[in-house]
């Protein structure tokens, strides 16, 4: 059973903004919100976190939170809680982590495997600025083989961490295209992960069907605009 | 003092003070009245140094505590505070709705189905409490919160319960005094934890809140039993 997320947020509107974004890469994903107080005020409640709690699946929750109050109510809500051994708490940042968490928990990595992916974000994401998807530089993309492949060395300090491996799983489940990367399943968020490559390695990328030329451009735009990272 | 007829034994008119449910429930009430009649005063210390919501957020969340009470009467004082830490951290919001909350939850643990709580018990339910904030908040001593507030109350109330020939009023007037000047003592700190920590230096010279919600409500727990 796939693990189920909670969002706990100070603001109704960010929790159900970031479950309205985590969903889109992860639509099979349950993620429930906890977001402001009962009355409709900037604010956590536990009522809130463990109604949501109470929703989730049997596959294990992973709760991700917003600022210090969210994170003492959530604790609070794991004191309550009948099963606390089916819930753990992520100390990540709330949006990163969700997408993180979420496309996971998509691939169907058990809870513990979803929370260290919501956790391997880091700090505050900067976003690359739109991924230059023509620029390919070294990568050369050939016709051969697979319909097309791509070899881009990873630049950027962290190398391929969970979210790297976030942004090209999602991207690439939304292309019409099989693409593996050295081998593993580019859609899959762990899959990449496991690949353990760090800052030099060399990704190989092969893919085929549709898209699988965008598809190469894809990961090798991203790789060489380092995530958008340092 | 006290009250009339029941422990005509007791010694110098004095009637030794029974912590069970009703006290605990008085507690609580008289806890609401305090936080309702101090709103302003909270109001106007965290607008000082936070967010300026304590006063409203404690006086919103004990109203629903009576609500709860009124509603659902505990049977034991453990459940009353248990039900107590469920209404704060559903209805206060702010960071003090699960740092309160863990309070009364660890104190409520710590007293069990007890019926009636010796003075000894109830320091220890007060060191739960304070251990629980600790845990929750992260805080120390001397970090300009309740804290500070709380851990001189934990410890005169373990120096009455041990000296103090088991009189539960002792303890709970050793505890009320002893948080009182402690939230006195938050006056000149330098706030190291929660929104008043962005302040740096500019927060001393002013009372934390919570500090001083905490002594309101330890002061009440005297008022219940006198």
């Amino acid at each position: 059973m796939t693990v189920s997320l909670v969002v706990v947020s100070h603001s109704e509107k960010i929790a159900d903004g970031a479950a309205e974004l985590a969903a889109q890469m992860a639509p099979d994903v349950l993620v429930l919100t906890a977001g402001g107080t009962t009355d409709g005020r900037i604010g956590t409640s536990l009522e809130k976190v463990l109604a949501a709690l109470d929703k989730a699946g049997s596959g294990g929750t992973v709760i991700l939170t917003d600022l210090g109050s969210a994170v003492m109510t959530a604790e609070s809500a794991l004191e309550f809680a009948e099963n606390p051994e089916e819930m753990v708490l992520a100390d990540a940042p709330l949006v990163e982590g969700l997408v993180a968490a979420a496309v996971a928990a998509q691939g169907g990595a058990d809870m513990h495997a979803v929370r260290r992916a919501a956790e391997s974000v880091g700090g505050p994401a900067r976003q690359p600025e739109d991924a230059p998807l023509k620029a390919i530089g070294e990568g050369p993309v050939t016709g051969k083989g697979p319909d097309f492949t791509g070899d881009f060395e990873l630049v950027n300090q962290a190398g391929m961490h969970a979210r790297p491996a976030a942004k090209i799983a999602g991207g690439l489940s939304g292309l019409d295209a099989e693409v593996t990367v050295n081998g593993v399943d580019g859609a899959s968020m762990t899959g990449l992960m496991t690949l353990a490559a760090g800052k030099g390695s060399v990704l190989h990328v092969e893919a085929w069907g549709a898209d699988a030329e965008r598809a190469v451009n894809y990961v090798g735009g991203l790789v060489q605009a380092g995530f958008g990272e340092p | 003092m006290g009250r009339a007829g029941a422990h005509g034994g007791a010694p110098l008119g004095r009637v030794a003070v029974a912590l069970d449910v009703t006290w605990a429930v008085k507690w609580l009430t008289l806890s609401a009245q305090a936080m309702a009649e101090h709103r302003v005063e909270l109001i106007e210390l965290d607008r000082a140094i936070g967010d300026s919501d304590h006063g409203e957020n404690m006086d919103r969340g004990f109203q629903a505590v009576l609500d709860k009470l009124a509603e659902a009467p505990p049977q034991t004082p453990g459940a009353a505070l248990k039900l107590t830490a469920m209404t704060l951290m559903s209805k206060v919001g702010g960071a003090a709705g699960p740092l309160y909350g863990t309070a009364f939850l660890r104190a409520a643990t710590s007293l069990g189905d007890a019926a009636e709580v010796d003075p000894a018990a109830w320091a220890g339910a007060l060191a739960a409490a304070r251990d629980g904030i600790v845990a929750r908040g992260k805080a120390e001593s001397g970090d300009k919160t309740m804290v500070d507030a709380w851990t001189p109350a934990v410890e005169a109330a373990r120096k009455a319960a041990m000296d103090g020939n088991g009189d539960a009023l002792t303890v709970l007037v050793a505890a009320a005094e002893a948080a009182e000047a402690g939230a006195v003592a938050t006056d000149p700190m330098v706030a190291r934890k929660g929104r008043a920590s962005y302040l740096g230096e500019r927060s001393a010279g002013h009372r934390d809140p919570g500090a001083a919600s905490s002594a309101l409500i330890l002061r009440a727990a005297v008022g219940a039993a006198a």
